[in-house]
């Protein structure tokens, strides 16, 4: 008799200590999940699924997954061409709901992801259905991505190449010189938690210059209190008479401590081309779904290459031309040749009620020619 | 006053031992070039050499002459000769560059704006073999040839080792020489003269089959050089659908842009600094 109660209590403990380790490790959570009995549990699921890259599980969400390709829907929240998404993270995400019926909802996602260039925030609306068991499921844009057709796009800009001179040459031997720029513009500003040097700079030779805007807030008795770069809120190749915007900033500054700046724009003279030339259309001063104001408008790659990642500066005048604003803000999805792609760029609530017009150069890099 | 007799003498044979080290270097001494150091004295001595950019030490023969050999000297400037048998003494000799044969040039910048006041600074520094600076005056000859011009000729005389000019860039632009000479020795070196900012910058619109081609005129400085392929020209184009910018650069002396318009439309060209004429397109397309 105990040689048969023996293996069947072993068996039933295992069976309870395998159910009692999967309720530990949420399988219940899961199972609820799984089942998507919200909007919100829906779009989270599927969010999930995508921060891991489990495309294959976060394709199994979409209600219109006949609709969908699982390669369109994965460079859709991936990246794809070498573009900045490709090299980001989603790190987290917040969901809330918009609208809801016992049919259809509308949930908001806005997605964080951490990029080499800083984080990068993605507001999506999605909608999501009722399968009719209960369980609701994410219903994913279907718009395709317009394809160029096959062309031969003649390229025959300009391209500049160096030969400087070699460190076995004699003293007194001619050199290149570095290119002359200027800085045309300079304005400090008082914000809330930091002094802001922004201006535009402008290459005012005949070849390409690689330049950077430094700046140093100098306090009353001459002596330097801080210093900083424009760093990425500038173009930094600047073809001739090429002008582009800058911004310094100086965290936890004030302008009270400040009696003079000292600005000293860097130069190099670096091998460039001029190709591609992104054009930007469709630029609009607009208010966001969040509230914010923004300038919205399209890029427009003219060339036949892709642009990898591109990086939109924008300087905003008052009404008497002055620099008021420059925002910046990287692109997240490649441009491919001849396709427009939107972009926004934010700028702060009381700076947008002076800003009379506005001017946006593009910045890019690409894998093979950055 | 025997006693002080006797002391006064080997204070003096004291005094003539002492003078017998003495050293006596020539009256000019010119860089590169072996010269002897006479010496009086007896037996042997350590002599040293210290120049500005070395020292040498040897053992010598005192009271015959000290040959120095021409790389102990090729530094111009102060030397110091120092002999030490059971006393030491030093004297002091200047050593001259020796005669001229480098002429170094330096031209800056190595482009420079159309019609720019005194823009090009040319300036020679004449060195002897032994990269000495030579400080006697000499006659360097500048010459400046413009492109497609006559050469235009300049005599300068150096003060401490340089002569130097400056120079108005011409009017067309182009490559122009910039030479300098000491008899045989030339150097040249080249300017490139660019064109200067645009100047009367003026667009005209088309139709297109994207839209609205715009064109620039054949974009010149105000001398009337073509700015060079590259320069970048920005388009400003505000309609209806809001405001559009292309940055394109020139390309073969003009630059071209395709814009879809729609409705009334007005078109601003800009290169750098320098703003062009507007034009106001009131249809669609």
């Amino acid at each position: 008799m105990m040689k048969r109660v023996l293996p069947i209590v072993l068996a039933v403990a295992t069976v309870v200590f395998i159910w009692i380790a999967w309720v530990q490790s949420g399988g219940i959570e899961r199972h609820r999940m799984f089942s998507a009995r919200s909007p919100e549990e829906a779009v989270r699921l599927l969010l999930t699924a995508a921060k891991s890259r489990n495309w294959d599980a976060a394709y199994s969400r979409l209600a219109n997954a006949g609709e969908v390709e699982k390669a369109a829907f994965a460079r859709d929240l991936g990246g794809s061409n070498g573009s900045l998404r490709t090299y980001a993270t989603l790190e987290n995400f917040n969901v809330w709901g918009l609208h809801a019926d016992n049919q259809e909802a509308t949930v908001r996602a806005k997605l964080h992801y951490s990029t080499a260039v800083g984080p990068l925030d993605d507001v999506r609306d999605i909608k999501v259905r009722n399968d009719g068991s209960g369980t609701w499921k994410v219903v994913w844009p279907t718009s395709k991505v317009p394809k160029l057709a096959p062309q031969v796009i003649p390229v025959n800009y300009l391209r500049w190449d160096v030969i400087n001179r070699g460190a076995e040459d004699d003293w007194g031997v001619q050199n290149v010189d570095s290119p002359q720029v200027r800085i045309v513009s300079m304005n400090a500003l008082q914000r809330p938690d930091r002094v802001v040097i922004l201006g535009e700079i402008v290459n005012e030779d005949t070849v390409p210059a690689y330049v950077n805007v430094n700046a140093a807030l100098l306090a009353p008795d001459g002596s330097p209190v801080a210093q900083e770069t424009s760093f990425d809120k500038i173009s930094h190749t600047l073809l001739p008479k090429q002008v582009s915007p800058y911004r310094i900033d100086f965290p936890g500054m004030k302008l009270q401590q400040i009696k003079s700046v000292r600005m000293d724009a860097k130069a190099m003279l670096v091998p460039a081309t001029a190709d591609p030339v992104i054009a930007v259309t469709q630029q609009r001063m607009e208010t966001d779904a969040l509230g914010k104001k923004v300038l919205r408008g399209e890029l427009l790659n003219q060339s036949g290459q892709i642009v990898n990642i591109p990086h939109v500066v924008a300087s905003y005048y008052d009404a008497n031309g002055k620099v008021i604003w420059v925002s910046d803000g990287y692109l997240d999805q490649e441009l491919l040749p001849q396709i427009p792609v939107a972009f926004a760029v934010d700028l702060p609530d009381d700076v947008a009620g002076k800003v009379q017009t506005y001017h946006v150069v593009v910045n890019y890099y690409q894998k093979n020619n950055s | 006053m025997r006693t002080w007799l006797t002391s006064l003498l080997v204070f003096s044979l004291c005094v003539a031992f002492a003078q017998a080290a003495e050293l006596r270097p020539p009256a000019q001494v010119t860089a590169g070039t072996p010269f002897p150091i006479a010496s009086n004295g007896t037996g042997e001595g350590t002599f040293y050499l210290i120049g500005p950019a070395q020292i040498s030490k040897r053992k010598v023969n005192l009271g015959g002459e000290i040959s120095v050999q021409g790389d102990e000297v090729e530094q111009a400037g102060m030397y110091t000769a120092i002999l030490c048998a059971d006393q030491c003494t030093s004297v002091h000799f200047y050593v001259r560059p020796a005669q001229t044969s480098r002429l170094s040039l330096l031209v800056h910048p190595s482009r420079v704006p159309v019609a720019a006041s005194n823009a090009i600074s040319a300036v020679a520094f004449v060195f002897d073999r032994f990269h000495n600076l030579v400080l006697t005056p000499q006659k360097v000859d500048f010459k400046v040839v413009p492109p497609g011009g006559a050469a235009i000729s300049q005599s300068k005389t150096t003060a401490n080792g340089t002569a130097w000019i400056r120079l108005t860039s011409a009017r067309k632009g182009g490559p122009a020489k910039v030479g300098a000479s000491i008899g045989d020795l030339a150097e040249m070196r080249v300017v490139q003269q660019v064109a200067s900012d645009a100047c009367n910058l003026r667009i005209k619109a088309v139709p297109g089959p994207k839209g609205i081609a715009v064109e620039t005129e054949p974009v010149r400085d105000c001398s009337g050089n073509f700015v060079p392929d590259g320069t970048v020209v920005s388009f400003t184009k505000t309609d209806a659908s809001g405001k559009t910018t292309v940055d394109a650069p020139i390309k073969r002396g003009v630059t071209q842009v395709e814009m879809a318009v729609s409705g009334p439309a007005r078109i601003s060209v800009a290169s750098g600094v320098v703003n062009g004429n507007e034009l106001s397109l009131g249809g669609a397309r």
